[in-house]
């Protein structure tokens, strides 16, 4: 049996390139993939628990996590779709209207 | 308590005036309006003042059937504080109800001579509607006089001296708005204000007696004082003195004693009818009343005693030389009243009481006779002058310009002749204030004499000589008036008056003629003197002394020998200085212009008192309080505060600095933090990120 460790050690690493992904990607796709990823690796996780605890939270918990990231996913795209008709452009960085 | 017969009715000799005045004051402008509406009022005041009478005999009937016991009747609480219990109580007791009978008998024939005078007075003063309040106002007298010599306390006593001080007042004031000559002026309006005035000096010190009275002697009731006093004056002989001494002043103002005459002859600017009843023969007695009624203080301290019988006697015979310089036929009789009254003070500060109350009974009687008859012969007088504007067409253009003085004895002459009646009332009069045998006046003034002769040797040199001037200048007004030939073409055609204005005056002849009787020097005949027994106890009967009696009598009729030589041999002719001022000279201009007391007062106190008023209205009000006080200091501090400290500091630097740091701050801060707000998602979810490492540090490594 693979030690539960070498889980926990490959969802941070994980994790870690999802977060980097979506702070230094400039294109919405590819950040809307990081953050799949770094869901990924929180499922990973919750797994690796629930076997090491054998219990069935975490594996519930997983199917959660992924109903929402595709609801999450089908909404962003449609915000995407939307910028991408005003805009002509779905570079992050040319959506700052916010800006104070 | 047993039966005391009509001592019930005491109240009513207040209150019977009192419903005389209210139904006057009440109906009387109804009245006014009817053809007999001035006859009503009259009536009315007639009535109230008779009633008062009555029960004024009444009472005097209850009093001697006692046999002179004092009744005290209960009538009403006044103040109770503490120990001070002050009553409304009446005193009944020969003492008090023989002043009743004066001040109700003479003010009641006052009161129907008014009714004649006054009808005449308004119209020639053309302001009729005035006629009423004339007669509340006398009402209003009776009632105030009443309470005083009712009275069983100092307080009551001073509830009633202070009341007729008003009443005094509002009738010298009667004609306010003009002159005694009926020119539109403010002069009879002063000569109030300086009768109250003047009044009001003499009533501090009775105030002073009356406290000194409380804290020494714990009472003011008459009893209680009197009961008291021996123990203090063997302790304390000079606290009673103190309290006799405050005492004189209040009689000195009131009775017109030095120095504090001055308002009696102003006074006369009253009505006629007033000046006999106020000013000559009630209220201005009322000082000696006081005396008589405190005799068992005064008797306690000879030196007292003898101060008032010196101011007494001084002022007999200063105001007597005064009234031989005057050409008012008013001011005649005022000083000589104020002589006469000198005469009364002299005796009771001699401790001789009865004759001093027996000299304030003829007294009423002669002078109120003497004052109506002025009266009579003023309006006649005014009659003569109304005559001459109605039918002397030729000289009425210069009628305006001369202001005639129907009191000014120089305009009058021979009246003898056109007004008999009230010449031989006024000779009546004259008598009895000469002391002339057998008139009422000679008897009472006999007495003084007699007792100053025994006891006082000053005193009696200073009221001889006075004496002797009281026959001259009456006996000098005499021959002014009625003898001779007129010296005006009023007094030419002066008119007699009406009945209803000598039958008073009959009345009160008669009483002058026989008045005497009440009290006659001879063993069995001193009525007054066994009557007053009971209240004054211990009472001098003196027998007829010839030789006194022989020195006045002569002394008067010289005087008036010399004043025929002067007066009736060569009557004086019209613009003809008087025959007095050649052989006189600067002594006559003394006489004639009162020695220049008013003048002297003018100087010392009244202008001072200006002075000071000036000092105190100019530098202390306006300039101290109004201008520093303030303008500077309440102003000054205010605007201070309000426009330096609340609005500077407090306002612009304390409030209004903090809500400005407020919005400064938020400005700043908004600036500041709105740079982090760039828009940029990355950022956003670096923050995010930042703040998730954070917290969880913060859980894993605390």
């Amino acid at each position: 049996m693979v030690p539960t460790n070498f889980y926990i050690t490959l969802s941070a690493i994980l994790f870690a390139t999802g977060a980097m992904g979506v702070l230094v990607r400039r294109n919405p796709l590819i950040i809307f993939m990081s953050v799949e990823l770094m869901l990924n690796a929180a499922n990973l996780a919750f797994v690796a628990f629930a076997s090491q605890h054998g219990s069935l939270d975490g594996q519930i918990f997983v199917f959660f996590v992924m109903t929402v990231a595709a609801a999450e996913v089908a909404v962003g795209l449609a915000l995407i779709v939307q910028i991408f008709k005003s805009k002509h452009s779905i570079n992050v960085d040319e959506v700052n209207s916010l800006k104070g | 308590m047993e039966n005391h017969g009509f001592a019930f009715l005491a109240p009513w000799l207040v209150f019977a005036p009192v419903v005389g005045l209210l139904i006057n004051i009440i109906l009387g402008g109804w009245f006014m309006k009817q053809p007999w509406g001035e006859k009503a009022i009259g009536a009315v005041a007639v009535l109230a003042s008779g009633a008062a009478f009555v029960v004024s005999v009444l009472l005097a009937y209850t009093v001697s059937a006692a046999h002179g016991e004092a009744l005290t009747v209960p009538f009403a609480q006044w103040i109770h504080i503490g120990t001070l219990e002050l009553d409304w109580t009446f005193r009944l007791d020969s003492l008090s109800t023989t002043m009743m009978l004066v001040v109700s008998g003479v003010g009641t024939l006052i009161h129907i001579y008014a009714i004649g005078y006054m009808h005449e007075d308004v119209r020639f003063k053309n302001d009729i509607p005035r006629y009423q309040r004339f007669f509340v106002f006398l009402n209003l007298f009776i009632a105030m006089m009443m309470i005083l010599v009712s009275g069983d306390s100092y307080m009551m006593l001073f509830v009633g001296w202070e009341g007729v001080g008003l009443c005094s007042f509002l009738l010298i004031g009667f004609w306010y708005d003009m002159d005694t000559l009926g020119r539109s002026s403010w002069a009879n309006s002063n000569a109030a204000k300086k009768a109250f005035i003047t009044n009001r000096i003499g009533d501090f010190g009775f105030l002073i007696a009356g406290f000194l009275m409380f804290w020494y002697l714990g009472s003011f009731q008459f009893d209680q004082v009197f009961e008291a006093a021996p123990a203090l004056a063997h302790e304390h002989p000079g606290i009673i003195v103190l309290i006799t001494l405050f005492m004189l002043i209040g009689v000195a103002g009131k009775s017109a004693q030095i120095p504090l005459y001055v308002w009696l002859p102003d006074a006369m600017a009253g009505p006629t009818p007033v000046s006999a009843l106020i000013h000559a023969a009630t209220m201005v007695t009322a000082g000696v009343y006081l005396i008589t009624r405190s005799a068992e203080l005064y008797t306690l301290v000879p030196q007292a005693q003898y101060i008032v019988a010196m101011t007494g006697a001084g002022t007999a015979l200063f105001a007597a030389t005064i009234a031989v310089g005057q050409y008012d036929i008013k001011k005649v009789l005022a000083y000589s009243t104020i002589s006469q009254l000198g005469f009364m003070v002299a005796a009771v500060g001699m401790g001789a009481y009865v004759a001093g109350m027996f000299h304030l009974i003829t007294h009423a009687f002669f002078k109120a006779l003497l004052f109506l008859s002025a009266g009579s012969v003023i309006l006649g007088l005014e009659r003569g002058h109304h005559h001459l504007a109605h039918h002397g067409h030729g000289h009425h253009d210069g009628h305006h310009e001369e202001v005639f003085d129907p009191g000014d004895m120089r305009n009058m002459g021979g009246l003898r002749k056109t007004m008999p009646v009230t010449f031989w009332l006024y000779m009546i009069g004259t008598l009895a204030l000469a002391g002339i045998v057998p008139f009422a006046g000679f008897w009472s003034k006999d007495e003084i004499l007699l007792d100053a002769s025994l006891h006082y040797p000053g005193v009696y040199a200073l009221l001889t000589i006075a004496a002797f001037l009281t026959a001259f200048y009456m006996g000098r007004q005499v021959w002014m008036v009625f003898f001779g030939e007129a010296r005006h073409a009023a007094a030419a055609h002066a008119e007699e008056s009406p009945l209803i204005i000598t039958a008073p005056l009959m009345v009160l002849a008669a009483l002058s003629l026989l008045g005497g009787g009440l009290n006659l020097p001879f063993e069995g005949f001193h009525n007054l003197g066994h009557w007053l027994e009971h209240t004054l106890h211990e009472v001098e009967a003196l027998p007829l002394n010839l030789q006194v009696a022989g020195i006045s009598t002569g002394l008067a009729l010289a005087a008036i020998f010399v004043s025929w030589w002067l007066y009736g041999r060569n009557p004086l002719k019209a613009k003809q200085p008087d025959p007095l001022k050649k052989p006189l000279g600067l002594i006559f201009e003394g006489m004639e212009n009162k020695w220049f007391v008013d003048e002297g007062y003018w100087a010392v106190f009244v202008n001072r008192y200006v002075d000071i008023s000036r000092f105190l209205a100019d530098k202390v009000d306006w300039w101290f309080w109004h201008d520093i006080f303030h303008e500077k200091v309440i102003a000054g501090t205010y605007n201070w505060l309000s426009n330096v400290f609340l609005n500077d500091v407090a306002d612009q630097k304390g409030i209004d600095a903090f809500a400005n740091f407020l919005g400064r701050a938020t400005q700043w801060l908004s600036a500041a933090t709105r740079k982090l707000q760039n828009g940029f998602v990355r950022s956003y979810a670096l923050s995010v990120l930042l703040g998730v490492v954070i917290i969880l540090g913060y859980l894993i490594f605390k």
